[in-house]
């Protein structure tokens, strides 16, 4: 694997190698001495043109330690926000010695254009790009839902069956998008629930089930429920009327998490915002892996840098 | 100005026989011609783009005047309609007799500036349409393309106001609160790749209401760049009620698919994006059919650095004119939609009359102006840079094997590419 761009290129065998690889890297974090040699003497840039603490701080927690050396190039501030191009950008990565790129980028595809560009020989690992793709996002939850269904069995295993729902601004969310193509890759059975102004058209060619009622979907019993962030910016956009009325019919309220089985995962890739399309009860609850999200994040890109770099499998 | 001895052609109608110009017309015979060996060749009249960005004055980093009228040479053609988004907009008298001066003093084509229909292509008041009209440019083609006429009323009355000289509204359909932002074609690929959806309502909307208004009030209206199968139908139909309207495609809608988004390489955006599979079989149906009227280019070049970036970073637009005959050859002449005389009327004739440009009504035949052009359609080369004789590279063609190359062309007796060569200003005389 050279680049990872979208979970749609992951075959099974891929994606199954990678959550088993992000087993081994989170058995080592629980070691005294928590750092790898493995990336010793290669540098990994973080180049990020969209503001994300959380993913930064993951992405630059797994590179150290696995040893690489880390440099972030962050847009705020830098001469990247100040229109310099992807491609100036790229070259002067490409002269400092990157051998690894994770990119965040406000624009779909960047990411790919990074990889295909000639500008650059460096690996690129996309750390959400745009309304298209965030694929650690997508390994990171499936890594969880994996060790929360089978445990210390999980090595080795995919998906197969398990029912998923995802709930929320499918339209702008590369999180859904990424989780979409991973979860059929893996097995499981994926619906999406939102009000059909947030679901893309042409939805109806991707492998999941659609529908409009989280009433319906939670009393399907599934799986694993996620909620997805609902933006601020879509407030105003007539996507739905109100934030109010958004969070009675779609949001995941104490009175729903009730009705969801005891055994049902609750996940949100975060940031949340409590209290619109989830409320604090269900956040907190003991069905929630919101902070094991968080930990497996950064065993799941330890393992993709890994990969992508250290060039073996595990 | 040469004489020409042009041998063995073979006519838009079939015919192959000789044919001789002399003083700039073409005439039953001449000694001390200049001799064309056309033997294989097809003869053409002068092509005409109906939709061509000059970019002069304004954006002289991407074309001018005297690189697009080489370009439009190099492709065959002898007549362009320059849009009016340039800086300042070709909405006054002063610019638009600015662009047709320059065209004439270069001599590779015929330029006629297209009038803007608002000051600034803003959509808000009428610019100074008979100014223009009146002018030494004599401006009969008016348009806000790269822009809708959004507003129904200015519509109406643009429509109104142009029939006092015999004009024509060219309306870039594009409802633009439906397509804030849009990126590519909407359906299932938008969505799969993240990038804002362009959906085809927002062209057919336009349209529908268009024709209603030019029917409304006898007006004339010519459609740019048709590119979804739901705007075909909405035009047979107002066709079909006898509305006076006439529509245009490009070469790139009739033969590149929005599949080629999916790598995010920004030389396939352009607007109105690319479309599905269907639409393409649709638009060339509609061309052969008669429902779409014409080919023009939207010949819109970009520097580099407008194009070396993200997809939602880019520039929208595709240059088109060197490559325009062949990619209508591969489209549908080689698929047996369109024979040559086809290509005749859709990239010469019939711009020519929706322009009201004068010359290209009997091509061929002795007393009229000598336009035309040899092509080889049996040629095939991978397009490359060096087919481009314009300022900008941004070609979605590049790599991809193409028909047919330009052999010749003649402007009004003037040789402009000889052996497939442009003719230097200098060596013309
Ligand atoms: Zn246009």
């Amino acid at each position: 694997m050279k680049h990872l761009l979208s979970t749609k290129d992951l075959s099974r065998d891929e994606a199954v190698q990678i959550l088993d690889l992000a087993e081994d890297m989170a058995q080592a974090g629980t070691r005294e001495v928590k750092k790898l040699p493995a990336l010793r003497g290669r540098t990994v840039v973080n180049l990020f043109f969209e503001d994300s603490t959380r993913t930064k701080i993951s992405f630059e927690a797994a590179a150290k330690r696995l040893s690489a050396d880390v440099i972030n190039f962050t847009a705020k501030g830098s001469s990247v926000s100040k229109g310099e191009s992807l491609k100036d950008t790229a070259q002067t990565l490409a002269a400092i010695g990157a051998d690894g790129v994770v990119i965040r980028h406000h624009s779909s595809g960047a990411p790919r254009v990074l990889a295909q560009s000639g500008w650059i020989d460096a690996g690129v690992v996309n750390a959400g790009d745009g309304t298209h793709e965030h694929p650690t996002q997508g390994l990171l939850d499936a890594f969880t839902m994996r060790k929360r269904l089978h445990g210390d069995a999980s090595r080795g295993r995919a998906l197969d069956g398990v029912t998923v729902t995802i709930v929320g601004d499918i339209l702008h969310s590369r999180v859904a998008r990424s989780n979409v193509w991973l979860l059929e890759t893996l097995g499981a059975e994926v619906t999406l629930v939102a009000p059909a102004t947030l679901l893309p058209v042409g939805v109806d060619t991707w492998p999941v089930a659609v529908g409009y009622d989280l009433d319906a979907a939670v009393a399907a019993k599934p799986d694993v429920l996620m909620m997805l962030r609902i933006q601020s910016e879509r407030m105003n956009a007539a996507f739905f009327p109100t934030a109010r009325e958004y969070s009675r019919q779609w949001g995941f309220d104490d009175e729903r998490l009730a009705r969801l089985p005891a055994a049902s995962l609750v996940m949100h890739p975060g940031p949340m915002n409590r209290g619109l399309e989830i409320s604090s009860g269900a956040a907190d609850s003991a069905r929630s892996t919101i902070i094991e999200q968080v930990a497996n994040g950064v065993s799941i890109r330890m393992a993709v840098l890994y990969l992508l770099l250290a060039g073996g499998a595990a | 100005m040469t004489t020409f001895h042009v041998k063995g052609a073979t006519l838009p109608d079939g015919t192959r026989r000789d044919f001789f110009v002399e003083n700039g017309v073409f005439v039953d015979s001449a000694s001390n011609a200049t001799v064309l060996d056309a033997d294989g060749l097809q003869a053409l009249p002068g092509l005409v783009d109906l939709h061509t960005h000059l970019r002069e004055p304004g954006f002289e980093q991407s074309e001018t005047v005297l690189t697009g009228s080489r370009a439009a040479a190099s492709g065959g053609f002898t007549a362009v309609f320059a849009m009016a988004n340039t800086s300042p907009v070709s909405d006054t008298a002063g610019v638009v007799e600015q662009v047709k001066a320059l065209g004439d003093a270069h001599g590779y084509v015929t330029v006629r500036p297209i009038g803007a229909v608002t000051v600034g292509l803003e959509g808000q008041r009428l610019s100074e349409i008979g100014a223009m009209a009146q002018s030494r440019a004599q401006v009969r083609v008016f348009s806000d393309d790269g822009k809708c006429v959004s507003d129904a009323l200015l519509m109406r009355r643009a429509l109104e106001y142009v029939k006092t000289f015999g004009g024509v509204i060219a309306q870039h359909s594009q409802e633009p609160r439906l397509t804030e932002g849009a990126q590519m074609n909407e359906g299932a690929l938008s969505g799969e790749l993240g990038l804002a959806g362009w959906p085809a309502v927002a062209e057919e909307a336009i349209i529908a209401r268009d024709v209603l208004l030019a029917q409304h009030v006898g007006a004339r209206l010519h459609v740019c760049h048709v590119s979804t199968a739901g705007s075909v139908d909405v035009i047979r139909w107002a066709k079909a009620r006898g509305i006076d309207v006439t529509a245009e495609v490009t070469p790139h809608h009739l033969l590149l698919t929005e599949q080629l988004a999916s790598g995010y390489d920004s030389r396939f955006k352009v607007n109105p994006p690319l479309r599905r599979d269907d639409d393409v079989q649709a638009l060339r149906e509609a061309l052969a059919d008669g429902t779409i009227d014409i080919v023009a280019t939207d010949h819109a070049p970009h520097p580099l650095e407008a194009k070396e970036c993200a997809w939602d970073e880019a520039a929208f637009g595709m240059v088109g004119l060197e490559s325009a005959l062949s990619v209508v050859q591969a489209a549908v002449v080689d698929t047996g939609l369109l024979s040559f005389a086809d290509v005749a009327r859709v990239l010469s004739g019939a711009p020519a009359r929706i322009g009201l440009l004068d010359g290209y009504g009997a091509p061929f035949t002795v007393g009229a102006p000598a336009n035309f052009t040899l092509y080889d359609p049996a040629a095939r080369s991978v397009f490359g840079v060096e087919h481009l004789h314009g300022k900008s590279v941004n070609s979605p063609y590049l790599g991809r094997e193409l028909p047919g190359r330009v052999v010749a062309t003649v402007h009004g007796g003037v040789a402009t590419v000889l052996e497939g060569l442009l003719v230097e200003e200098l060596a013309r005389g």
